[in-house]
């Protein structure tokens, strides 16, 4: 028993901590198993409760999605996003309360061509995603990286908004009692499995095409080429991005799904918050963290677990059997300076176990951002939108901004000519902005040919950050022909209008 | 009353002799992608051998860092405790209750590692 011995009692004092058997704070009743920001524990159902809560209370709280919508979920295998799947199951099931009334579908993306892995390793990860989502019972597509060198340059296009519709359209709630009452004569249940039985039967054809794996060797080889190319780690994690983003968002459009749910935690996002600033993205930051997203326009972003912590996250999935797959991307085993995004992480993580509100500050702040430019009008959309990650471009800068103060230091510390289609070559002189147009030249060089054009004045289309990730490519006409199809577009229309402009000016 | 604190429950004997732990068997896991750092294994039974004192979570990582991990400790270990963004959950309760490295392992315990340092 109690032993008075030197030893035990230096042990006693020690401990005097109040972290053992400590109650639940909620119920008051039970032993608490986790702590959750720092002070408030929880016992296991008062847990599960909190968390399914959450998750409700993101969706009802944001009054985005209506009734009978479709929306897709992008499933990664990863914690968060298996996560996110699990609570939308729990959510649509027969004994929830109060049910949630969209139609969701999955896709899942298969990133192994960009990390290196093996076809064996590739294939059996993806059976494994396969098998947890064949288990939810919901449509899902498998679509692989390759793909998206393939894809059609209309992706790049910015849909026609559909918060227009929304406004002419019913408001939520009327919506939500149009549904009721549309669907007061059959059983809910019924509905919602008839439609869910359509829809898996017209994509279960798909996903047999798609298990046929649609990528060649080829493929991966180009993909893997495209990766090589680009020097730095930073750049590669942010083309990865903007891949799956162009991917997800060209299912979602050919698929007829209106939203989509992305699976970022807490902690991600608050990561994401940081390193975005450092890459030059802080001005699309209420976007790229914020819960809606609504920068392609027909197709809108959720984020219904940016109130989770990767801790919560990872706790729940183990204690209610979430099965997950861990698929290794391009930063594991990385070094903690391998890129700006792993460092960022490494520094949040670390400032998060000595002051446990990190996280949280730093989301809430991420709350309080809203975009300064007011929305923009339908009439000139694609010419105030970044080619490649479709946020307004920030680089009209005036006279004596920041940026116009890099160009400046960037053009006076190059010694050489231009190098391969990177250099400030037509854009050389300083000082008369705008630095893309240049009358005669642009014409003249449409006239050379396809290829040059392209590479030379794809800077004025990019804002900030995809500039400096376009920097760090050896060679820019590697990039998937779509995103280049779509520049000579644009820029052709830029001409033309200004040739318009001129025109009417003599 | 000191019974239920789990950092000083050891041997109902007060015999010195018993004072030196009989090994302990350990259910370890790793999971989150922690796995990799070992050779993808994620569930590993071990036997802590004897010592004059009572395993510790601090002399576990210890033991765990010369015994088991096969790269990159780094990525697992940082000075003393794990490396932030890696949770740990023994007998699926979150250490920080239990008194994170000052917890003494008991027989049978069954220690998890997740990392939740992949994104989701």
């Amino acid at each position: 028993m109690c032993q008075v011995d030197e030893e035990y009692n230096g042990q006693l004092e020690h401990v005097a901590t109040p972290s053992v058997s400590k109650k639940c704070v909620k119920c008051k009743e039970s032993t608490a198993v986790l702590i959750i920001r720092a002070v408030d524990a929880f016992c296991r159902c008062c847990f599960k409760e909190y968390f399914i809560h959450k998750f409700r209370a993101m969706l009802g709280k944001n009054r985005i999605i209506f009734p009978g919508e479709k929306v897709l979920l992008a499933v990664s295998g990863g914690p968060a996003s298996s996560s996110m799947l699990s609570q939308v199951k729990e959510g649509l099931s027969r004994d929830a309360p109060k049910k949630l009334r969209f139609v969701p579908g999955i896709i899942h993306i298969d990133e192994g061509g960009a990390s290196g892995q093996s076809m064996e390793d590739r294939r059996r990860a993806v059976a494994q995603v396969e098998s947890v989502l064949r288990s939810s019972n919901y449509p899902y597509h498998i679509v692989y990286l390759e793909q998206a060198l393939n894809l059609p340059s209309s992706v790049l296009e910015v849909g026609s908004s559909a918060t227009e519709k929304l406004q002419t359209g019913p408001s939520y709630k009327a919506a939500v009692d149009q549904f009721i009452q549309t669907n007061q004569n059959l059983h809910p249940d019924l509905f919602l499995e008839n439609a869910w039985s359509h829809l898996s039967s017209l994509s279960m054809q798909e996903v047999q095409n798609g298990l046929s794996n649609p990528i060649t060797p080829e493929n991966t080889q180009a993909l893997q080429r495209l990766f090589a190319s680009v020097r730095t780690l930073t750049a590669k994690e942010d083309l990865l991005q903007t891949l799956r983003q162009h991917l997800i968002l060209h299912t979602a459009r050919t698929e007829g799904y209106t939203k989509v749910m992305m699976g970022d935690s807490c902690s991600r996002l608050a990561i994401k918050l940081l390193s975005n600033i450092s890459l030059g993205r802080g001005a699309s930051l209420a976007m790229d963290t914020g819960f809606s997203d609504s920068r392609y326009g027909d197709v809108v972003i959720v984020r219904p677990m940016r109130d989770y912590s990767s801790k919560e996250i990872a706790y729940y999935n183990r204690m209610f059997d979430v099965p997950s797959v861990f698929i290794p991307g391009l930063d594991t085993k990385a070094q903690d300076k391998a890129s700006i995004q792993r460092l960022t992480e490494s520094f949040v993580n670390k400032l998060q176990t000595d002051f446990p509100a990190t996280v949280s500050t730093i989301y809430r702040t991420s709350e309080k951002l809203h975009t300064a430019c007011p929305p923009q009008n339908t009439n000139s959309p694609t010419f105030d939108k970044c080619l490649m990650c479709a946020c307004s471009l920030d680089t009209n800068a005036e006279e004596f901004s920041a940026f116009k103060a890099t160009l400046i230091s960037e053009q006076l510390s190059q010694r050489r000519g231009p190098g391969p289609g990177l250099s400030l070559g037509t854009a050389g002189a300083p000082g008369p902005p705008p630095a893309s147009f240049t009358g005669q030249g642009q014409c003249r060089s449409s006239d050379e040919g396809q290829r040059m054009p392209a590479t030379l004045d794809l800077k004025s289309l990019l804002c900030y950050s995809c500039r400096l990730t376009i920097k760090d490519m050896t060679a820019v006409d590697i990039l998937p022909q779509y995103i280049l199809a779509e520049a000579e577009r644009k820029k052709r229309r830029i001409t033309q209008m200004k040739i318009v402009i001129l025109g009417s000016l003599k | 009353m000191t019974a239920s604190l789990p950092v000083l429950v050891r041997g109902s004997d007060s015999d010195v002799s018993n004072k030196m732990a009989a090994p302990i068997a350990l259910h370890l896991e790793f999971g989150g992608g922690a796995e990799l750092l070992f050779d993808g294994v994620k569930e590993h039974h071990v036997i802590l051998p004897d010592q004059s004192e009572p395993w510790d979570m601090k002399q576990l990582l210890v033991w765990i860092r010369a015994n088991l991990l096969k790269e990159r400790p780094e990525l697992f270990v940082q000075g003393d405790t794990v490396r932030p963004g890696i949770l740990v959950l023994i007998n699926d309760a979150d250490w920080e209750l239990m008194g994170e490295l000052r917890y003494e392992l008991q027989d049978q315990d069954n220690v998890v590692f997740i990392s939740t340092l992949h994104g989701g």
